[in-house]
């Protein structure tokens, strides 16, 4: 699906990352994203990296999803 | 209904700066759905209206090419590996589900690397369908790049790929249709980059706002064009700046272009589009299904089904003759009623 | 309805209804079975009111031990919570195996002892069974349990007995904690598509949490689990039968993260993912906060939220959610099962 979550890297094996999206671990291929390492954030689309975040996009994007909630709880 | 306070704000914005009969085009299926599924749709002020495009990639898929994959299926010489989003696609006359369901050997993945790794487990061959735009069609060059390296014989990618932009010129080159501005994809142009939108600006002034998927990146997008209209200075607007670069993803498009190279493609209600399909480099022709399996399958039969025009925005899907008068997600007789990312698939969910 | 029946026909969606309503209907009508209920009631003893409960499910789910359960345990719990929400104690259950030949004995034996161990926690007997052994057709290890049970409806659940038709405006709706887990767990274990998170079934025998409630005499209207095709799936079938509209909030629905994340990754919607602990109860305003508090003395309930309220119908669509950026729109019935898509 096109999903907005980024997903963390939390290990790599050689072009092979376990990341983690809102809890869930799942293997990423990091072929379109070379330069990605643990710790790093990412856009996973049908099992590979198609996009390596900054750090304050991935900051910026995580915060605005926990705003979205919060911000509709206190509306 | 209270709006929260930000989506409240853009509401605001976007009454203000609509003041007569405004159409804009929402490019990508999940775009759609999450339109739809949020309740945006019911915010926006009546004179504008969000029109789907060819953004749903089954619903574009060509039915000769559903009725090929059929006719493999029924042969049993190969298991079917496929994206979920094909499997109740109706054919001329039947869907991989229901193949399925008379025993076709038909496996849904999540990755195409998963049916790498079924090729390695069978020594029957492996089809995968690669169907998809620009953001998908990477991870399937990527696989069958990996299939390559591992030497892996029986792994056979079928190139039912699909690209935007040929389609955007398609659409704004059709004189009916009247779309001022574009909802450009955001994960497509994670790939591509911006540049490719640019003849959309510099040719036909239209304003564009590439966008992300959260709601409010939606309405952000929709500011973004709306102003471009107001202000006359079309631009193609990055508002999903968070992931999209003006160059794009250099590495995925490198590995595309290894792969695959461009060819005309049908498009399911749309015909054939220059240059808006993929085929495969020489380098990789082994990898080509169609090279390995003698399937024909005749033209398909005529339907009164207006896919085409629902996927070129002429109309919205509550306006074809058939959309709940015997198409139905039920009962789909075209593609659009199908795919949860199909137009009217989310108006009847989300819209009656 | 199709040439052939597909899996759709078993999801608990549309599709399920019309096989049900256009072909057993056809054969067996008769108006309790007409009711669409979990559980039928039936007049035994006087014929003046119900005050039995009769119901009978089976199980077919792959793999057959999961995170939180097992096959057994679920054929245990799901026939306890149909006569559950029916506000029934229930008395006796019949099971039935059918068994896919070349089953370890180990595998049978530790479902025997799960279910055992489940029927024993509401100290409910298996009276009665039967058991047949099939040929081999697939590869993996395979049985079918089915489970008939039959309850007594507490005194508090009687007269009038829970039913769609003392639904009225403004009664609220309210569920006993997180949607999804159930099926969140079942495509873990199934390892499809190699996602792993810690999630268990919340597979668990809703019995005690409902007596609770009859103890403390609570204002019941009506209770329904909302098991296969999930939470908006039995929000539609109340909707239906009350002929009253339903609207529910997105935020007040408690899910965990990672079924939300799982749900995302796969381009699934909570609302339709499967549930085999939880109950939606619809309860009159005035005494929401006490069975609130009855709930969050129980582990069975600690996650429970009141989630929306009864309306009256809105341009025929019954169910409708007030969405997380406070606009709306409508909750329908899926088709069929909810497949994996990548756009």
């Amino acid at each position: 699906m096109c999903l907005a979550i980024p997903a963390k890297i939390i290990s790599k094996t050689g072009d092979t990352a376990m990341v983690d999206v809102s809890g869930v671990q799942r293997e990423a291929n990091l072929m379109l994203c070379p330069d990605a390492r643990v710790g790093d954030y990412i856009i996973m689309h049908a099992g590979f990296a198609i996009h390596l975040l900054d750090k304050k996009d991935a900051e910026e994007t995580l915060q605005m999803l926990s705003d979205i909630k919060d911000l509709a709880n206190n509306n | 209904m209270n709006l929260t306070k930000t989506v409240e704000t853009l509401r605001v914005k976007i009454d203000k700066l609509v003041n007569k009969q405004t159409n804009l085009m929402e490019v990508c299926g999940t775009h759609t759905n999450v339109i739809s599924a949020s309740g945006i749709r019911r915010i926006l002020p009546k004179k504008l209206r969000l029109l789907s495009g060819p953004g749903c990639p089954v619903c574009v898929t060509a039915q000769t090419d559903i009725d090929w994959v059929i006719k493999l299926a029924r042969t049993n010489e190969a298991i079917i590996t496929t994206f979920g989003d094909l499997m109740r696609v109706p054919g001329s006359e039947s869907s991989l589900e229901k193949e399925k369901a008379n025993g076709a050997n038909i496996r849904v993945v999540y990755s195409p690397l998963d049916a790498v790794k079924h090729a390695q487990n069978n020594n029957k061959p492996v089809v995968f369908i690669g169907v998809g735009f620009e953001t998908t069609i990477p991870t399937i060059a990527g696989a069958v790049i990996k299939a390559k390296e591992q030497k892996i014989k029986n792994f056979y990618v079928l190139s039912f790929f699909k690209l935007i932009p040929p389609a955007l010129h398609k659409i704004v080159n059709s004189p009916e249709i009247n779309v001022q501005g574009f909802i450009l994809p955001g994960h497509v142009s994670a790939i591509i980059g911006s540049k490719p939108y640019e003849f959309l600006v510099k040719d036909y002034n239209k304003s564009c706002s590439i966008t992300g998927f959260e709601p409010i990146d939606i309405l952000q997008g929709i500011v973004l064009v709306l102003e471009q209209i107001k202000s006359n200075k079309p631009q193609v607007a990055i508002q999903y700046d968070r992931v999209v670069e003006i160059q794009g993803n250099l590495e995925a498009q490198n590995i595309m272009n290894q792969v695959f190279k461009n060819t005309d493609a049908e498009w399911r209600g749309l015909g054939i589009i220059k240059n808006s399909g993929l085929e495969f480099t020489k380098t990789y022709q082994d990898f080509n299904a169609k090279n390995h399996f003698a399937i024909r399958v005749s033209r398909p039969k005529e339907t009164s089904c207006q896919c085409g025009e629902v996927l070129l925005g002429l109309i919205i899907p509550t306006e074809c003759k058939l959309f709940a008068k015997g198409c139905y997600p039920s009962n789909p007789i075209g593609p659009c009623m199908v795919s949860s990312e199909g137009a009217c698939a989310a108006y009847y969910k989300y819209e009656r | 309805l199709d040439d052939n029946i597909t899996l759709d026909y078993g999801s608990g969606g549309r599709k399920m209804h019309r096989l049900i309503g256009d072909l057993f209907l056809k054969y067996f009508y008769n108006r309790t079975l007409a009711k669409f209920e979990d559980a039928a009631e039936l007049a035994l003893l006087n014929k003046s009111n119900n005050d039995y409960c009769l119901t009978i499910d089976s199980y077919v789910v792959q793999p057959l031990f999961f995170p939180g359960g097992d096959i057994g345990k679920l054929s245990i719990c799901g026939t306890v919570n149909d006569l559950a929400v029916k506000g029934a104690k229930p008395l006796y259950i019949a099971l039935s195996f059918v068994i896919q030949e070349g089953i370890s004995l180990k595998t049978l034996e530790s479902l025997c002892a799960s279910i055992s161990k489940t029927a024993k926690s509401v100290n409910v007997p298996i009276v009665t069974g039967d058991t047949k052994v099939i040929e081999r057709h697939s590869t993996h290890e395979e049985i079918i349990i089915t489970t008939c049970g039959v309850g007594k409806i507490l005194s508090n659940f009687q007269n009038p007995t829970l039913g769609a038709n003392n639904i009225k405006v403004g009664d609220k709706i309210l569920i006993n904690g997180n949607i999804g887990d159930h099926e969140a767990s079942i495509i873990l274990a199934r390892g499809q598509f190699d996602f792993k998170a810690n999630i268990k079934s919340d597979c668990a025998p809703l019995y005690p949490l409902i007596e609770m409630f009859a103890e403390e005499k609570c204002q019941i209207k009506m209770m329904r689990d909302p098991t296969r095709g999930g939470l908006a799936t039995t929000l539609n079938e109340i909707a239906d039968a009350g002929k009253i509209g339903i609207t529910i909030d997105e935020n007040s629905i408690p899910m965990q993260k990672s079924v939300q994340g799982i749900a995302e990754l796969l381009g699934f919607d909570p609302l339709y993912m499967a549930n085999e602990g939880k109950v939606v109860i619809i309860a009159s305003a005035k005494d929401t906060n006490r069975i609130m508090k009855i709930m969050k003395r129980y582990a069975l309930g600690k996650g429970c939220a009141v989630i929306g309220e009864v309306t009256k119908r809105k341009y025929g669509l019954g169910v409708w959610l007030n969405t997380k950026i406070g606009s709306s729109r409508p909750v329908l019935q899926l088709e069929g099962f909810q497949i994996p898509r990548i756009c």
